[in-house]
C-alpha cells in the first residue's frame, strides 16, 4: 500500500492541471509545492485567502511570490567558457508558490499551429541547433487544447486569427474590452499589412465557473488577481481539491525521488517541511511538474533520467521589445496588460524569407507580438537618472503613461549546449546545490530580431509614436559589441530540459511524459517540449498535462474534428 | 510612520536620509520633492521592519479601502521560516550568524546606510545642493541603494510609510490600486 496513487511535485498549471484529471478519475493525490500559499484556503470551501493585491511593491520587488534569491538563487553563465558562473540572484524565475507560474501570469493563451508539432521534417535541419518533430501532430493535441481552453476559461474571437490553427469550437468566452493602446497599434498592424487579433486571454470577459467577470484593474502581468478572474490555476486547483482527493501541501520541498529497491520503479518522494524536517510520501506515480527549470534539477539531483540529455534543450522565448512614445497618455494601467497578438513574425513573407537567406539560415520562425503598454510608476522610476531628471520625467512619463510595448518571443531553437545543470558551488537555504543555467541563443534568434524589430517600430510610428527604440533579452552581445547589461534572459517562458520523443537514447520522457527508464515517474510541465514555438506556452502545458493524466488514468482519450463547413 | 514614532533612523540620520531623497528627487513643478513624500519614512519602516510583528513587508489584501471595500493594506502578512530569514539577512545583515551564511557573508541595508550616511555627513542637510550631489556622488553604490528605496519611497503604496497623503501618485497622475472598483470598459478602450 502506498500513501496515496500519485503524488505531484509542484502546484502550477502542470500540477494542478494533473490533480484535477486524476481526483476525477478516484486517484488521491498529494501535492507537494515548495512555496507558501497565497492562492486560496486549503480548507473547504476553498475560497480567496485575500493576500494578493494592487500592490506594485509587493509583487514586483519584494519577491511575494518568490523565488526570493536570498531563499533561492540560481546562477547563470553564457558558456563554459565562461567559468562557473557570472550570475548568482534571479534568473528568469517564474513564481514559487502555489499556483507557481500560472499564478503571475496575464494569461494570454494562445495555440501552437500544425507545423510547431512538425518543424525538423517540414522545414527542414538548421545548423548548429537540433530541431526535432514532436513525438505527436496537433490534430491530437486539439481536442485537449479545447478542454483547457473550458478548464482554465479563455476569452477570444475564434475567427480573428487569420494563421491560427484549425479548432473544434469556439473559445468559451467572448473577448474582453480592447486597451487603447491596442486599438491605436493594432489599426496601425492592419494598415501595414500585419494581421493584430483579440488575444485569447485566461481571464474572465464574464461571469464563469463560478468566478467573476475582470474589472479592469491593470494589476495583470506579473500580479495575483485578487478577484479572481484569472483562471490558471485556480478552477483545476479548486477542482481538484473539492473532490475530496486532493491534498495540497505548501512549503514542502522535495529533495529526491525514491526508487524502490528494485531500482526500476519509483517509491515516493522525500521532501522537507516548513520546518526543515524530512517526511516521504510513497505513491503508485510520481509526477514531476516544478518546472522546466526545477524539474532537471530534482531528476539530477535523484540522478534520474537520461543522462546525456536531462537538462539539456533548455528554451526561452528570445524577447524583442519594441517600444513607441506617443504624444499623449496611452493609459496602459488600465485593463488586462496586453489584449492584442498578431502572428506574422511566426507566418513568414518574402520579405522575411529573403532575410533569413540573407542571414545564411533555410527559415525564420520569430513568435507572437504582443501589444502593450507601459503600467507601473516604481518600475519607471527606478530606470531614470536621479535628480531633476527625475521628477521631470516622471511628470512627462514617456516611459510609462505614453509608452506603447510590443514584444515578441521569438522561437528560441533548441541546442543540447544550452542546458539546467547544478552549481558547483552556489546552494539554496536547504543546503542543496543551486541550479545554473548554461545559455546563449542560436544566431536565428537574433537574425530574426533584427530583420523584425525595425518592421514592427514601422508600426509604432504608423499609430503615432513620436519616437521609437528597440531592445532584446538576452542582449545582443555581437552585434553590440560585448554585453552592456544584465547578460541573463528575462523570459519567463522555460522549456524543453526534459524533451519527449521515441527515441530513449535522444530524449528523457517517452510521447507520454514517462520516464524512458522509470516507467511510473511521469514529467508533466514544459521539460517535455522538443521545441519552443514562437507561442507563450502555458495553454500547450495545461493540455498536455490533461492529455498525459487522462493516459495514465485509463480514461477515454479525447478525439475531435474540424467543424463541418457551412 | 511619522518622524516622531521612528522604528531605526535616529532624527539626525532620518534629517540626512530625507535631505538626500530630496537631491536623487527634487521637487518640480507640483511635483513634490522626496523629502516631502515621506521617503525617509519609507526607508525608516523598512530598516526597521522586523521592530513590529508581523514585519512590515508584505502589505496585506485585497484591497486598501481607498476604491471601495474594507481597508486590508496596513494589515501585513506573516513571514514563513525561510522568508523570514532571508528578509532579516536582507536588512539586518548576516552578522555571523552560521544559516544566514550558506553562501557566504551577507552585508545588510542597515550597514550600508549606516556606512553611507557617516559618508554622507552630519552636516549633510545643511549643505548647498551643489555641496550635497558631490557628496552623494563620491558614493556611487549607496547612491544607487538610496535611489532605489527613494523611488520605492515615493511611489510605493502609502501603507509602507512613504508616498505621503499619495502626493507621489497624485504629481504623475496615477490613481494606484483600484480594487475592487476596476475601470469601466470605456475606461479602457477610449481615448480619455
Amino acid at each position: 500500500m502506498t500513501d496515496v496513487d500519485a503524488v505531484i511535485v509542484g502546484s502550477g498549471p502542470a500540477g494542478a492541471t494533473t490533480a484535477a484529471v486524476l481526483t476525477e478519475a478516484g486517484w488521491s493525490v498529494t501535492i507537494l509545492e515548495k512555496g507558501r500559499n497565497h492562492l486560496l484556503d486549503l480548507e473547504p470551501p476553498h475560497g480567496p485567502l485575500g493576500h494578493v493585491s494592487n500592490d506594485e511593491l509587493k509583487h514586483l520587488f519584494r519577491h511575494f511570490l518568490g523565488p526570493d534569491p536570498l531563499i533561492e538563487p540560481r546562477t547563470y553563465r553564457r558558456r563554459e567558457a565562461d567559468g562557473e558562473r557570472i550570475f548568482t540572484g534571479s534568473v528568469n524565475n517564474l513564481p514559487s508558490t502555489v499556483g507557481g507560474g500560472g499564478f503571475h501570469a496575464d494569461g494570454k493563451l494562445p495555440r501552437f499551429r500544425e507545423v510547431d508539432f512538425h518543424a525538423r521534417s517540414e522545414l527542414g535541419p538548421i545548423d548548429g541547433a537540433d530541431v526535432v518533430d514532436w513525438p505527436f501532430g496537433y490534430d491530437e493535441l486539439e481536442p485537449y487544447y479545447a478542454e483547457a481552453e473550458r478548464v482554465v476559461g479563455v476569452a477570444g474571437d475564434h475567427t480573428a486569427n487569420p494563421f491560427a490553427a484549425w479548432r473544434s469550437g469556439p473559445y468559451p468566452m467572448p473577448p474582453g474590452p480592447d486597451m487603447f493602446c491596442a486599438v491605436l497599434t493594432s489599426r496601425a498592424a492592419s494598415e501595414l499589412g500585419f494581421h493584430p487579433y483579440r488575444a485569447p486571454t485566461g481571464v474572465n470577459s464574464v461571469e464563469y465557473d463560478g468566478r467573476p467577470a475582470c474589472n479592469n484593474c491593470g494589476f495583470c502581468g506579473f500580479f495575483g488577481c485578487p478577484i479572481e478572474a484569472k483562471g490558471d490555476p485556480v478552477a483545476p486547483l479548486r477542482q481538484a481539491l473539492r473532490s475530496g482527493r486532493c491534498e495540497v501541501r505548501p512549503e514542502s520541498y522535495v529533495t529526491e525521488v525514491v526508487l524502490d529497491a528494485t531500482g526500476d520503479r519509483a517509491r515516493g518522494v522525500r521532501y522537507l517541511d516548513a520546518a526543515g524536517i524530512e517526511h516521504e510520501v510513497s505513491a503508485r506515480h510520481v509526477i514531476l511538474a516544478a518546472g522546466a527549470f526545477e524539474t532537471p534539477r530534482l531528476l539530477l539531483a535523484s540522478e534520474l533520467g537520461n543522462p546525456d540529455v536531462v537538462g539539456r534543450y533548455l528554451m526561452y522565448h528570445f524577447q524583442t521589445y519594441v517600444l513607441g512614445v506617443f504624444p499623449f497618455s496611452l493609459h496602459g494601467h488600465r485593463g488586462r496588460s496586453v489584449t492584442h497578438l498578431m502572428d506574422d513574425p511566426i507566418v513568414p513573407d518574402a520579405a522575411a524569407r529573403d532575410a533569413a537567406r540573407e542571414a545564411g539560415l533555410p527559415y525564420f520562425r520569430g513568435g507572437i507580438v504582443e501589444h502593450g503598454a507601459g503600467a507601473h510608476p516604481i518600475l519607471e522610476a527606478v530606470h531614470l537618472p536621479a535628480g531633476e531628471a527625475h521628477t521631470r520625467l516622471m511628470l512627462e512619463s514617456p516611459m510609462r503613461e505614453r509608452l506603447a510595448a510590443f514584444t515578441m518571443q521569438g522561437e528560441d531553437l533548441p541546442q543540447a549546449t544550452n542546458r539546467v545543470d547544478l552549481d558547483p558551488h552556489v546552494k539554496d537555504v536547504w543546503g542543496r546545490p543551486a541550479g545554473r543555467v548554461t545559455f546563449l541563443p542560436h544566431r536565428h534568434e537574433a537574425a530574426c530580431a533584427a530583420h523584425w524589430a525595425p518592421r514592427l517600430e514601422e508600426v509604432m510610428r504608423g499609430a503615432g509614436a513620436e519616437s521609437t527604440f528597440w531592445i532584446t533579452s538576452p542582449p545582443l552581445e555581437d552585434a553590440r559589441g560585448g554585453v552592456q547589461r544584465d547578460p541573463t534572459p528575462i523570459s519567463r517562458h522555460v522549456m524543453g530540459t526534459a524533451r519527449m520523443g521515441t527515441d530513449p537514447r535522444t530524449s528523457v520522457c517517452d510521447p507520454w511524459h514517462r520516464l524512458h527508464d522509470v516507467e511510473n515517474v511521469l514529467v508533466a510541465d514544459s521539460s517535455v517540449f522538443p521545441t519552443s514555438a514562437g507561442y507563450g506556452p502555458t495553454l500547450t502545458i495545461v493540455a498536455l498535462a490533461i492529455r498525459a493524466a487522462r493516459e495514465l488514468a485509463g480514461l477515454t482519450p479525447l478525439r475531435s474534428s474540424p467543424p463541418a463547413a457551412p | 510612520m511619522t518622524e516622531a514614532d521612528p522604528h531605526y533612523l535616529s532624527p539626525a540620520e532620518h534629517e540626512v536620509v530625507a535631505a538626500a531623497c530630496e537631491r536623487l528627487i527634487p521637487p518640480v513643478g507640483d511635483h513634490p520633492g522626496g523629502q516631502t513624500l515621506g521617503c525617509a519614512d519609507y526607508v525608516d519602516t523598512l530598516l526597521g521592519a522586523f521592530t513590529v510583528d508581523p514585519p512590515r513587508i508584505w502589505a496585506g489584501g485585497p484591497v486598501s479601502g481607498r476604491a471601495g471595500g474594507e481597508a486590508r493594506f496596513a494589515d501585513f502578512l506573516g513571514l514563513s521560516r525561510v522568508e523570514e530569514l532571508a528578509w532579516r539577512t536582507r536588512i539586518e545583515g548576516s552578522r555571523g550568524i552560521p544559516e544566514r551564511e550558506f553562501n557566504g557573508p551577507v552585508t545588510g541595508w542597515q550597514a550600508e546606510y549606516r556606512d553611507g550616511l557617516v559618508a554622507l555627513g552630519a552636516d549633510f542637510a545643511a549643505l548647498s545642493p551643489a555641496e550635497q550631489d558631490a557628496r552623494l556622488d563620491a558614493v556611487p553604490a549607496f547612491k544607487d541603494l538610496l535611489y532605489r528605496h527613494a523611488c520605492e519611497g515615493a511611489y510605493a503604496d502609502p501603507e509602507y510609510g512613504g508616498n505621503r497623503d499619495r502626493a507621489g501618485w497624485r504629481a504623475i497622475r496615477f490613481p494606484g490600486d483600484v480594487q475592487p472598483r476596476g475601470y469601466t470598459d470605456e475606461e479602457v478602450t477610449g481615448r480619455a
